[in-house]
């Protein structure tokens, strides 16, 4: 008699378990190298011109730049300053749109008139000029950055949110509870956000990515953080002057690294996004 | 005796001269006239495509009449709180929030009673944990009717409500319905194609190509 290996193992034994096995994988990933980055010795990639532009080895992982500062450690602080960034810029930026997004949608015609100018609004300038005005105008650095992100960033996601309220509005499980005597806002807190929560993570996890390159990117113009903060916008941009030396692990490594941290940001959301969908939870 | 005559002639809900139609194309209702009186069960019937879901949709004031109006007890229905009149859908599966667990869509209202659940075959163990997507409609739609049984409803509008269900499931829940509406007094307006049904349940029926003067026109 032969048994049939049903089982994968003790605990993953559907695909419920694994799911929630790979989120908190992931999430221990990310807040592993949040808490190295933060609490890091600066000694640790400081300057030493004994071992500059080396190539990655045993002792330097991902080599060392021409200062001499160890690349490993430089990327894990960037990582780190770019996922706190990342983080709170789309975790704000989402929470306001999620926020608008269903004001608009519950009060009123003219609410939603009046949100639709702001959209038109924000998205009628180029993000770019936006973020440099507002970064300049907060007086670089962090908060800047972030700031500008937020404000320029929750129209997408604000406008399908209120959209994904219009038409729920018309929907009879949302015209009976109005019949059953319940308010306006707890009709958009018990009947509509629920449905809204997908897009809302989705929006929120795109919006990550986003928010890191928008940080490297007026960083890279100069408009951002101070070059001597080890962010991956710096890094990157950098390392560009030195990839035509033929120093690669410049660019490639912390590339990589960044291209990694973005893809278990959205593994973490897609994930999440399963288990709190009911037509996936028995499976 | 006398005296209940006289209850009975106390007029429920009233439609006055309701025309309906969307935007600026063409009438669905015209100039109907509807009168429904206290422990009266009315069914509408009338073909496919002749308002009768519009008609129950603005009697239940879901949808505002473009001409004339809709009392209820001779007054306009209220428009805040729970409304007296509620309504029981041909889809279930419509009709309740496919992200609620079962016992939300249930308790929503009001807390339906063990009795209730029971005549209603409502299974609690199996079914108050589970999402809509995982009951039949069957199933779905005995929810359906417990919910807008709260003591509060004193007319139910069930707009083809059992045309969907199997004949057994059809049965069960139209007696829990009847018994309940003979207990308490309920007003019920049926709306249905089946004129076997209608003639089942209803004291007084309806055909809606009568009232509707849009037949009429030609």
């Amino acid at each position: 008699m032969k048994k049939t290996p049903v089982l994968t193992g003790h605990g993953l034994r559907n695909r419920r378990s694994q799911t929630i096995f790979i989120v908190t994988v992931a999430l221990a990933t990310l807040i592993l190298i949040t808490v190295a980055g933060l609490t890091m010795d600066p000694e640790k990639y400081a300057t030493d011109f004994s071992v500059k532009n080396q190539a990655p080895s045993a002792e330097h992982l991902f080599g060392t730049d021409w200062m001499g500062r160890d690349m490993l450690m430089r990327t894990v602080k960037g990582l780190s300053t770019s996922i706190y960034i990342g983080l709170l810029a789309s975790i704000v930026t989402s929470v306001l749109a999620l926020f608008l997004g269903v004001l608009a949608g519950t009060i009123g015609r003219w609410a939603t008139t009046a949100f639709n100018w702001m959209v038109d609004l924000f998205m009628g300038v180029p993000h770019l000029i936006l973020l440099i005005l507002i970064s300049i105008l907060l007086g670089r650095g962090a908060r800047g950055v972030m700031i500008g992100v937020i404000v320029t960033h929750w129209c997408p996601l604000g406008r399908i949110v209120q959209a994904e309220i219009m038409s729920l509005k018309n929907s009879q499980y949302v015209q009976a509870a109005v019949r059953m005597g319940k308010s306006k806002w707890w009709v958009a807190m018990r009947h509509m956000l629920p449905h809204v929560i997908p897009q809302f993570i989705v929006g929120l996890v795109l919006m990550f990515p986003h928010a890191i390159m928008h940080e490297a990117s007026i960083t890279f113009l100069g408009f951002g953080l101070p070059p001597e903060q080890p962010a991956i916008g710096v890094i990157l941009s950098e390392s560009m002057k030195y990839l035509t030396t033929g120093i690669w692990w410049l660019a490639l490594l912390p590339g990589l690294s960044l291209l990694a941290i973005v893809v278990l940001f959205e593994e973490i959301g897609s994930n999440l996004r399963l288990l709190i969908d009911p037509f996936s939870a028995q499976e | 005796m006398t005296e209940e005559t006289a209850a009975a002639k106390r007029v429920l809900l009233e439609a006055k001269d309701v025309s309906f139609r969307y935007g600026s194309g063409p009438w669905i209702l015209r100039n109907v006239y509807l009168k429904i009186y206290e422990g009266e069960r009315v069914g509408l019937v009338g073909p496919s495509g002749y308002g009768k879901s519009t008609l129950s949709r603005i009697l239940s004031g879901y949808e505002k009449p473009t001409k004339g109006q809709v009392l209820w007890k001779g007054a306009p229905l209220p428009k805040e709180g729970y409304c007296p009149l509620q309504m029981i859908y041909q889809h279930p599966e419509k009709a309740v929030n496919p992200r609620w667990r079962l016992q939300d869509t249930l308790n929503e209202a009001w807390t339906p009673d063990d009795e209730l659940l029971a005549a209603l075959r409502i299974n609690k163990e199996l079914w108050f944990r589970r999402w809509p997507n995982e009951l039949s409609g069957g199933e779905l739609q005995r929810f359906c009717v417990a919910r807008v049984l709260g003591p509060q409803t004193e007319f139910i509008i069930a707009d083809e409500m059992s045309t969907m269900l199997d004949a057994i499931t059809q049965a069960q829940i139209w007696n829990v319905l009847l018994d309940v509406a003979r207990k308490r007094g309920l007003g019920m307006l049926v709306i249905t194609h089946s004129m076997a049904l209608a003639e089942k349940v209803c004291t007084r029926i309806v055909d809606l190509a009568e009232l509707n003067m849009v037949g009429h026109d030609a």
